[in-house]
């Protein structure tokens, strides 16, 4: 066992994270956390939806956002994917993903201001960097015979529209419509900023403890992403396409000379606004690496790691709610095998395992850990629960699915030898390669909670934002780009060093 | 499909446009949002009244983006604290201060402890208080961040991280006094109207948590108007906000601020703060 590099570097990375805890802050600092969380709980089971005069409105604005920045994506996306081939596309695709939405809201605010555009384009661009990596993952996973036998001649587009695109559709279809469910969580956080999203109204309440509102504005968003499969219909799709940017609301009119100040005077390094030269230039750049860059790429850093180990032990531990092995089994026999007796106890826990599942999937972890921070207090505490309760749902629910793709003998053993030497062992590459796929998005996260107050990059940038030095976010959103970028790189390094087989629609 | 898209875009870009001779105002988002959507709708329809213009009032989600929104000419007219109001005029020319409220000459912050501190009423920065937790309000604050923090350098001789063992940024006042009053930090500063206000609301619990320290006076909140509203709603406009602001008498009005008045202001009135500001290199 201890040959195994797979298992030299899970432990590896395990000792890591518990170093880290060692030197991170984890206290709970509230003095009746127990208290809050309970009138959270309270606020969820008597939800007060009169409390919010604008609910409809909230929400359709966050459908709105949503539905335009993913099509606006998606359009985009797959139109950079047929040119992925080109080195520039590629960089220039890693790096609008790489910078998180609410940081691209934070900058297009500053010149857009509060127009529908600005959060719009804060869902469209990293949106269109991540479709036009995926789609043309799934193009290129398809099977290149049909193109080998077409007519000499034939036009690229005919080419395309009848051979690849044919055959990738279906998966093409699936992955935008999980994306969509994606961009309806992205829209809700963009209210935290300002657009006129659920988020908006969910941070006005919880700041002034109407738990109520709060549970009723959280139940809403969860009836929302749960029931997207009935209302979001393939024929129903363009309908919303073509209302939706009739939906975002007015906001307030652009003027245009922002834009070309933003980028000639705002984002110009103070130094050399002020004629101070290169020699200005270096100790401004040196001060802002030694006093925010580096302490907040090392808690990045830090945060991250914690955050990781425990997404990937929280997922091994609840992959089996959503395992035929393990709860749906014997419900699944009588229903093949025998005249329907199934237990109700077992469908209830299938029940159970996959409603939690979806709960925790669907709370963007910045809501999360907003949440937590409010009710523990700050430290990085609610932040790596925050992330590896979203992420852990999220990976637990793959593997899960993956778990009923495996086929076990009949006379296999049951319960925890089952887990232990028969299903986890096999499962334990997809985990792994899913998880190092999630290890940027963990990353990305983790420096967009700063903004929260905990002191990753995010909080350096929001500070800098707050004093309108703009010059000085620009360089720091840049650098947790490039820190992204990096964890991306070494991630696929391992994968591919692991031989850990990864595929394109390995998102749910 | 694309073109569909096109004319969604084209939808997008072109559709607000209807709306450009309303006067705009915002405010920075120093307490509870309820509260200040209450209060501003009702200025905004005094002000239309006083006026002859559409007013409307636009909420925004912080300090900074008060002032790039009247940076950026989407508001006209702000209600700032005195460290966004410096940031704001700095940045858009031949925009001025226009009225304070009578209380803004004379602001004060109140530092406030949570009465597991074992701290007296009143006893000032005292070293008892390092190793302790702080919380500051917004980044952009005065009250709340500017003037507490030039007073906590006095005091101690060191940055507010090196004296507190924690510090934190609740975002506005009223979080300010929820965090302190629920034990999460066992420090904050506050501005001092807001705390009244709430004592007097009877919403802040006084035996769990007390104000330990009242600084000295300094300048404030203040209505700042840009420089170019007279071109866009014709000559004098800006006195006739001026005006109407320092006309508003009626008592529910004020109270809501809380302010007992508006008085005249002008730029000048705030070079304190901004060479504060430039010392805790929080201005350029």
């Amino acid at each position: 066992m201890w040959h195994s590099a797979t298992v030299r570097l899970s432990l590896g990375f395990v000792a890591l994270a518990i170093f880290c805890l060692g030197i991170a802050d984890l206290s709970i600092t509230a003095h009746e956390p127990w208290h809050e969380l309970l009138r959270l709980l309270q606020g969820l089971v008597q939800p007060d939806i009169s409390a919010v005069d604008d609910l409809g409105v909230a929400l359709l604005r966050t459908l709105a956002f949503a539905f335009v920045g993913v099509g606006l994506g998606a359009a985009a996306g797959f139109l950079l994917a047929l040119a992925f081939r080109s080195r520039l596309v590629r960089s220039a695709c890693a790096f609008v993903r790489a910078i998180h939405e609410l940081f691209w809201a934070l900058i297009f605010l500053q010149f857009f201001g509060l127009h529908p555009l600005t959060g719009v384009l804060a869902i469209a661009l990293p949106y269109a960097g991540v479709f036009a990596k995926v789609f043309a993952e799934i193009l290129e996973e398809t099977d290149p015979l049909p193109e080998h036998v077409l007519p000499a001649g034939s036009g690229r587009l005919s080419a395309l529209a009848f051979t690849r695109l044919r055959d990738a559709w279906p998966h093409l279809v699936s992955y935008t419509s999980y994306r969509l469910e994606c961009g309806l969580r992205s829209s809700a956080v963009l209210g935290f900023v300002g657009m006129p999203t659920i988020g908006f109204y969910l941070e006005s309440a919880f700041a002034q403890g109407h738990y109520n509102t709060v549970g009723a504005l959280l139940l809403l968003f969860y009836v929302l992403i749960a029931t997207l499969r009935l209302w979001v219909r393939p024929l129903l799709v363009p309908v919303y396409l073509v209302v939706a940017p009739f939906c975002l609301g007015s906001g307030l009119p652009i003027v245009w000379s922002n834009v070309s100040r933003f980028f000639t005077e705002d984002i110009v390094p103070a130094p050399l606004r002020h004629g101070e030269g290169v020699s200005g230039l270096a100790s401004w750049f040196g001060d802002l690496m030694a006093h925010e860059a580096l302490p907040g790429i090392w808690h990045t850093l830090v945060l991250t790691q914690i955050a990781l180990v425990l997404t990937g032990i929280l997922a091994l531990v609840l992959y089996p709610l959503v395992s035929r092995h393990f709860f749906q089994r014997r419900f699944d026999q009588n229903r093949t095998h025998r005249s329907g007796n199934a237990k109700p106890g077992n469908r209830l826990a299938h029940l159970l395992g996959h409603g939690l599942l979806v709960v925790m999937r669907s709370t963007p972890e910045y809501l999360l850990a907003f949440i937590l921070l409010q009710l523990w207090g700050p430290s990085m505490l609610p932040a790596v629960v925050a992330l590896a309760i979203h992420n852990g749902g999220i990976i637990a629910h793959l593997v899960g699915r993956r778990s009923n793709e495996v086929n076990l003998r009949p006379d296999a053993p049951q319960g925890l030898e089952r887990y232990a030497y028969e299903l986890t062992p096999r499962l334990y590459g997809p985990f792994l390669a899913l998880l190092f796929y999630r290890w940027e998005i963990i990353m990305r996260e983790t420096a967009i909670l700063g903004i929260l107050g905990i002191t990753t990059l995010g909080f350096y940038v929001d500070s800098a934002i707050q004093e309108i030095r703009f010059d000085r976010a620009m360089v720091l959103i840049l650098i947790t780009a490039l820190l992204n970028i990096g964890v991306d790189v070494f991630a696929r390094h391992l994968r591919a060093k692991l031989r850990l087989r990864h595929t394109a629609n390995c998102e749910p | 499909m694309l073109k569909r898209l096109t004319l969604a875009l084209t939808v997008l870009l072109t559709a607000p446009v209807a709306s450009a001779e309303t006067f705009v105002f915002t405010a920075i988002p120093d307490e509870d949002e309820t509260r200040l959507q209450q209060r501003f709708q009702n200025v905004a329809d005094y002000l239309e009244e006083k006026l002859d213009v559409d007013v409307r009032f636009v909420p925004v989600k912080s300090y900074a983006a008060a002032v790039t929104a009247f940076r950026n000419n989407q508001v006209q007219l702000a209600w700032f604290g005195g460290l966004s109001g410096v940031q704001a005029r700095a940045r858009v020319e031949d925009s001025r201060a226009l009225a304070q409220g009578v209380e803004d000459a004379e602001f004060m912050t109140y530092f406030i402890a949570h009465q597991s501190t074992g701290l007296e009423e009143g006893e000032g920065l005292s070293d008892e208080m390092r190793d302790m937790t702080f919380t500051f309000g917004s980044k952009g604050s005065t009250s709340g961040r500017l003037m507490p923090e030039y007073y906590l350098r006095e005091a101690f001789g060191q940055p507010p991280e090196e004296v507190f063992s924690r510090v934190g940024f609740s975002g506005n006042h009223s979080r300010t006094i929820s965090l302190v009053a629920s034990g999460a930090y066992d420090l904050g500063a506050v501005n001092y109207t807001v705390w009244e206000n709430e004592v007097e609301a009877g919403n802040i619990d006084t035996d769990q948590v007390e104000v330990v320290w009242k600084t000295p006076h300094y300048p404030d909140y203040q209505w700042t108007i840009r420089g170019d509203v007279d071109e866009r709603f014709g000559a004098g406009f800006a006195d006739r906000v001026r005006e109407a602001l320092l006309n508003m008498e009626d008592p529910e009005l004020l109270e809501s601020f809380p302010r007992s008045g508006f008085i005249p202001a002008s730029n000048d009135d705030y070079a304190i703060i901004e060479s504060v500001g430039k010392e805790l290199g929080l201005i350029d």
